[in-house]
């Protein structure tokens, strides 16, 4: 087996990863910096962000808003000082893409330029057409490309951690274009390996996204925190589940049931106003719209796919076909090549779908997760800004944020670490080795993973969906525990060595299993509804006594996770009614009044 | 109904195959997957993977067209596998092959490491035209000026055009469509200033001057990102900075 030494080792290079990278090359340039990716960068799911990215720059916005936006759309499970700390730190980071050439889109005096985004009190979504996270991420790799010291791994596939003297030291990677391991030792280690959207059936997440350092970090006994609350994006295509922005909403489009009805005023998102106003109905937060939509289907007021997807319709028609192309280029793209629809004359079915996870490795403020040496950034985290229901265009700024300060922070403990030594670690990397090679080469019970991966995301669907009661997600919880036993049996068809996709994929599902049962306990456990979470089994309301505390799952080897609490950093907003449109307003000038 | 007598339709896909581990070379395979009205040809190819034959091997991610993973030659022409539709092929077997002009590692999958070199080789970053601190706030840049570079900025990397270029059939050091592309993103932008150090890198053989002007590269792209219209502005920016530099002081270099 290779051996190679770094100072610090980042796995994952989207957005979070190049920018960790990125910034640990400029804290210390004679420093080495491996960045291993399991797919080109840019093939990285950061590419698949359309909307934009959230930083307060309009004279009549502040910090406040942004911080107030954020913290009552995650309906208070967020931490307080971390939210503070993030969206102070938004605008800069979008100032320093654009300086490295991301191409925003620009008001016609050259300033930047701003779009309405859901939950969003004030414009302040930065936004590149409708692929800003297409161009971030561009931006970020070949602007990554300066930097000698970050040597990069394209293709290889992380299959463990390498741990010694209680810290995080390395990991085993395997190259599938030449089906060689290869150990990487490091001083530090970052996580950047984005979220685990793809356990579930319906999802808007590439086939990469299956929360690979969430279960390494997981089974190496780091917790992942508030992991039930998985955001639902209330417009995507029905089937596969492919994304329309945000921001056809933020832009003016309506959302309509089967009888052509604005149908979010009827719940608590009124009024229908002529012009869009922020927080009010299509700029609303996804967790209440993707519920009201769950709630039409119910009464019958939606329609159906010839496949059985019901969807209500997102209409874009009085955008005009001008704006729609200059706004929204990539959605009439995908309208037209996906289902025949121009956008410009014809409603869009859409349908809520698995869109990204909010909870994670358990990380402070600075990225660090309760291993020494092991950092966390980006959707495999959770630092806490999200809560219980993350606003569109928070994610894109997290990955710069915290990318940034994991890269920062992971220097800072190299420099301080001894170097790591072979020997034991290198026990370690050859026994991963066997394992995943036990795993390809055993001779199983004949069953094909696929038939196990697809069980999974109908199980996850049907207990962990928009709504939830116990009897379902007991039953998704002895589904994961029955589908984990058949794995431990599966047999692969393919035993060789190069670009083995069969046995990736294998590995990737054991990771996924694992990832999906931390998401069904923990949601199984939060007897309340707040949030993304919603219960329908007399847990409707949120309980802020006994629930206004971060789930934290716990790996247990050949057992259901055990769940934990820990509190929630409330620093100057304190828990009251979440509420939208009218009711919302109304309440922001009674607490202005107040203040 | 009994299943007996629901019609299943079906489509077949005759798949070039190589197994480095035991094919001598690459050889067709054909497979028989349900059709259904919204079926891309990467859905055909997971139907095959996941349920007739676990070892083929292809890229694919993001199914929308954005992450440039899924390029391959669909009955003949480089095109994603993901936004290419079942039904708008010709009816009859639809042939598959990896992406031309590429070394074949396994199945549909080919080398990538070249590709990303030519990437790296253009300085594809930002130079400074007049360098800022973050404090200082973002350029401005009107939109006439992010126009100038903006299509050629959405290039997804996904390599058909190098399939579709003759050019870099016969010459793999060519710099090719895309990285003409990147280029020009660069040199178009009206907050860079490092259009020179580029123009060095195309001005030789390798370079601007081995395209012959056959177009297929912008007819192939998805992205409508046009790489032929780079590759000629740039000659026309190599011939004018070859002029230029016997004009300079310290004349041709």
């Amino acid at each position: 087996m290779d051996h190679i030494d770094a100072d610090v080792l980042i796995i994952g290079a989207g957005g979070a990863g190049l920018r960790a990278a990125i910034a640990a090359a400029e804290a210390d340039p004679s420093l080495t910096i491996a960045l291993v990716s399991k797919v080109l960068p840019m093939r990285s799911h950061t590419v698949a962000a359309e909307g934009g990215s959230a930083g307060v720059i309009q004279a009549h916005d502040s910090l406040e808003n942004h911080f107030n936006d954020t913290v009552h759309g995650g309906d208070w499970l967020c931490e307080q000082d971390v939210v503070e700390f993030f969206v102070e730190r938004c605008t800069p980071e979008l100032i320093q893409l654009e300086h490295w050439g991301c191409p925003w889109s620009r008001k016609p005096d050259g300033q930047i330029n701003v779009r309405a985004f859901g939950g969003m009190k004030i414009e302040r979504t930065w936004f590149a057409a409708d692929r800003s996270g297409f161009h971030i991420l561009h931006t970020l790799f070949q602007t990554s490309t300066k930097y000698p010291s970050i040597k990069r791994f394209d293709e290889y596939f992380c299959i463990d951690l390498l741990i010694d003297d209680g810290r995080a030291q390395g990991a085993t990677v395997f190259s599938p274009s030449t089906g060689e391991f290869t150990a990487i030792t490091a001083r530090a280690v970052i996580l950047a390996t984005g979220g685990a959207g793809r356990v579930f059936r319906q999802n808007t997440n590439g086939g990469i996204v299956t929360g690979d350092g969430m279960a390494l970090a997981y089974r190496h006994g780091v917790p992942l925190r508030d992991m039930e609350f998985m955001q639902y994006h209330p417009t995507c295509m029905p089937g596969t589940g492919i994304l329309f922005t945000e921001a056809c909403r933020g832009e003016g489009g309506h959302l309509l049931n089967k009888d052509g009805y604005r149908f979010l005023q009827d719940y608590g998102l009124g009024p229908v106003t002529a012009e869009p106003r922020n927080k009010t109905m299509e700029l609303g937060p996804r967790d209440r719209l993707s519920q009201a939509i769950w709630q039409e289907e119910r009464k019958g007021r939606t329609m159906t796919t010839p496949a059985g997807e019901s969807y209500v319709h997102l209409d874009l028609r009085h955008l005009g076909a001008a704006k729609l192309k200059e706004r929204l280029p990539l959605i009439c793209d995908l309208a037209e090549e996906f289902m025949g629809i121009d956008p410009a004359t014809a409603p869009i079915p859409v349908r809520p779908a698995v869109h990204y996870t909010m909870g994670g490795i358990e990380v402070d403020i600075r990225t660090a997760t309760t291993l020494a040496g092991l950092y966390a950034a980006g959707e495999c985290s959770s630092v806490g800004i999200h809560g219980a229901n993350r606003l569109g265009s928070n994610s894109l700024g997290e990955l710069t944020v915290f990318g940034h300060v994991a890269g920062d922070e992971a220097v800072k403990f190299a420099k301080g670490a001894p170097a790591a030594q072979g020997g034991k670690l290198l026990d370690q990397a050859k026994a991963s080795a066997a394992k995943v090679l036990g795993l390809r080469d055993q001779k199983g019970g004949g069953e094909r993973h696929a038939v196990l991966r697809k069980e999974m995301a109908t199980t996850m669907e049907k207990g962990c969906g928009i709504y939830r009661e116990a009897s379902e997600m007991q039953k998704t919880c002895d589904k994961l525990a029955e589908l984990k036993r058949r794995y431990r049996d599966i047999t692969l068809e393919d035993r060789s060595s190069v670009w083995n996709t069969d046995w990736i994929c294998a590995v990737e599902l054991g990771y996924q299993l694992d990832v999906a049962e931390a998401v069904a306990y923990s949601a199984l456990m939060r007897r309340e509804s707040r949030g993304a979470h919603q219960r329908i089994d007399g847990f409707e309301k949120r309980d802020d006594v006994n629930f206004l505390a971060h789930s934290l799952a716990n790996y247990r080897d050949g057992a259901a996770p055990e769940i934990s609490y820990g509190p929630v950093k409330i620093t100057k907003s304190q828990p009251g009614e979440r509420a939208y449109g009218a009711l919302g307003e109304a309440l922001e000038a009674k607490e202005a009044s107040h203040a | 109904m009994p299943e007996a007598a629901t019609a299943v339709k079906t489509v077949e896909l005759k798949i070039l195959r190589y197994r480095p581990a035991s094919d001598e070379r690459p050889a067709f395979g054909s497979f028989k997957v349900p059709y259904t009205e919204d079926m891309s040809v990467l859905e055909a190819l997971q139907t095959i993977k996941d349920t007739l034959d676990g070892t083929l091997s292809f890229r694919w991610s993001c199914r929308m067209a954005v992450c440039g993973s899924c390029g391959m030659m669909i009955n003949g022409k480089p095109q994603l596998a993901c936004n290419t539709l079942l039904r708008n092929l010709p009816p009859g077997p639809v042939t598959i092959e990896p992406l031309n002009n590429f070394p074949i590692e396994r199945d549909l999958v080919v080398s990538v490491g070249d590709f990303v070199k030519k990437i790296e080789s253009i300085y594809p970053y930002i130079i400074p035209k007049e360098p800022k601190t973050v404090a200082e706030g973002p350029y401005l840049q009107t939109p006439a000026q992010l126009a100038a570079y903006e299509s050629f900025s959405d290039c997804i990397n996904c390599m058909l055009c190098y399939a579709a270029c003759p050019q870099f059939g016969e010459n793999p050091n060519f710099i090719g469509p895309g990285a003409m592309a990147l280029l020009q993103r660069y040199n178009g932008d009206s907050r860079d200033g490092g259009q020179q150090k580029r123009l060095d890198t195309i001005h030789g053989e390798d370079g601007v001057w081995s395209c012959t002007a056959v177009g297929y590269c912008s007819e192939v792209c998805p992205k409508q990102v046009d790489p032929a219209n780079a590759v000629n502005q740039n000659k026309t920016n190599s011939a004018f900075d070859f002029f230029l530099r016997f004009l300079r002081p310290g004349g041709a270099r």
